[in-house]
């Protein structure tokens, strides 16, 4: 059986995940990397988009993520996001109502260029929240 | 001598108001529990986040970032004041505004412009009796609910405004934490960003050699994504300080109040008393007096 490393998944506000895991799938901002056990230390930012891991027992987990980054260890992957949530957290009224918001900005070309770039940012968010939900 | 009538009037002043310093006592102490918890779960991502940080600033440049470079000249100061939004809780608003006033005196007859950022009202009353310009406020953060959201949106209109030229220096003011019983009014230098220290690591003689961290992207890139998000972190834990600092803090004077009230009582219990003694005393020598000149 192959070996096992530690995820942990930190946010300012609490820790939502910690556990080991056996493969776990993260977004890297230049392209998305797979850690397992033994993994070289390694840096990278992460964009938003979801964590995928493989628990103790074979079962699949997502996890969100809104960026951040992630520092791997032979032993541990530490991923710090400015906020994450399990699937089974994840608010799907509020996704939903912060997509409608993004997408009416970005509707409205009235505003600043610095409006876009974070309508932007909401929008990614809530879409990809939306789709981790839905993508059961 | 007071009358019977105003002592217990007062007696039961006193006891109103030590009703509300006991009450507010209790309030501020469970906030201060869900301050505290809020600050332990911060822990470990600040803990992280600062080895992480230390272990990058060795590799990358210091020219790698904006952020890191001092102005050649000073001339534009920008504050960030975190005072409580309510008063009642001792000198805990006062420290901090003595802190900013130091510094503002002491770089008066300079020509800078002073300019603050406000997390609370207390802070925002002194910026403005002393006709600062007031960038930004923020109300009703400190001490109650607020997310990391708040720091990053603050942290990024000032770091807007210092690539754009519009600060020179930004300082933060606030409360540390340090024990129920002491909380400090602190002063730090956010931007530009001073020198990262590298957190002293424990030299684990058996540890296995690790070969140095892979960087993606480079290290430079990876700094300067970093560094923004370390202005979030520092402002999110000053928020998080001055809320559990004010809350001790008022709980402590909340403490003293209705320490001071239960002293109130007892004097004015005691004087109650000697009164009604007095009265007392006086009616009966009256009786008796009365008494004896009927029989003589």
């Amino acid at each position: 059986m192959a070996k096992n490393i530690r995820l942990e998944v930190v946010t300012p506000e609490k820790a939502v995940v910690s556990e080991e895991v056996e493969i776990a799938v993260c977004p890297g901002e230049l392209g998305e990397f797979g850690v397992l056990a033994g993994h070289t230390p390694f840096l990278s930012t992460l964009k938003i988009g979801s964590i995928r891991y493989t628990d103790a027992e074979g079962k699949e987990r997502m996890v969100f993520v809104s960026g951040g980054f992630a520092e791997v260890l032979p032993d541990r992957v530490t991923v710090l996001a400015e906020s994450a949530e399990r699937r089974s957290q994840i608010d799907v009224d509020r996704a939903q109502s912060a997509l409608e918001r993004a997408q009416k900005r970005l509707d409205d070309d009235t505003k600043e260029k610095v409006d876009i770039a974070r309508a932007k940012a909401a929008l990614d968010r809530a879409m990809h929240r939306l789709r981790l939900v839905k993508n059961v | 001598m007071a009358t019977l009538k105003e002592v217990q009037t007062k007696i039961v002043g006193v006891k109103k108001t030590k009703q509300i310093t006991k009450a507010m006592n209790m309030v501020a102490t469970s906030r201060l529990r869900g301050a505290q918890s809020k600050m332990e779960s911060f822990r470990p991502y600040a803990a992280k986040f600062s080895e992480v940080l230390g272990s990058l600033a060795e590799k990358a440049g210091k020219e790698s970032s904006p952020l890191l470079l001092a102005k050649e000249e000073v001339k534009k100061i920008h504050l960030v004041l975190c005072t409580s939004d309510r008063g009642l809780c001792g000198g805990f608003n006062s420290n901090l505004i003595s802190v900013a006033e130091k510094f503002f005196k002491g770089k008066e007859g300079e020509d800078v412009e002073i300019s603050v950022t406000n997390f609370g009202k207390k802070g925002r009353g002194w910026a403005k009796s002393n006709k600062l310009t007031i960038q930004d406020e923020y109300l009703g953060v400190v001490g109650s609910k607020f997310g990391f959201n708040t720091a990053s949106v603050s942290g990024k209109k000032i770091i807007d405004a210092f690539l754009a030229d519009k600060y020179d220096e930004v300082y933060i003011i606030y409360s540390e934490f340090l024990s129920m019983a002491r909380q400090n009014a602190v002063m730090k230098q956010i931007l530009p960003i001073p020198p990262i220290e590298k957190v002293e690591e424990e030299v684990d003689e058996n540890a296995p050699y690790l070969p140095e961290h892979i960087c993606e992207p480079s290290a430079d890139e990876l700094l300067g994504d970093m560094l923004p998000r370390n202005i979030y972190v520092q402002i999110y834990n000053a928020l998080l300080e001055t809320s559990t600092s004010e809350h001790a803090a008022r709980m402590t004077a909340m403490d003293n109040a209705t320490k001071a009230c239960n002293d109130m009582i007892d004097s004015l219990t005691l004087a109650y008393n000697k009164a009604r003694q007095a009265a007392i005393t006086a009616d009966l020598m009256d009786i008796v007096g009365g008494a004896e000149a009927l029989k003589g």
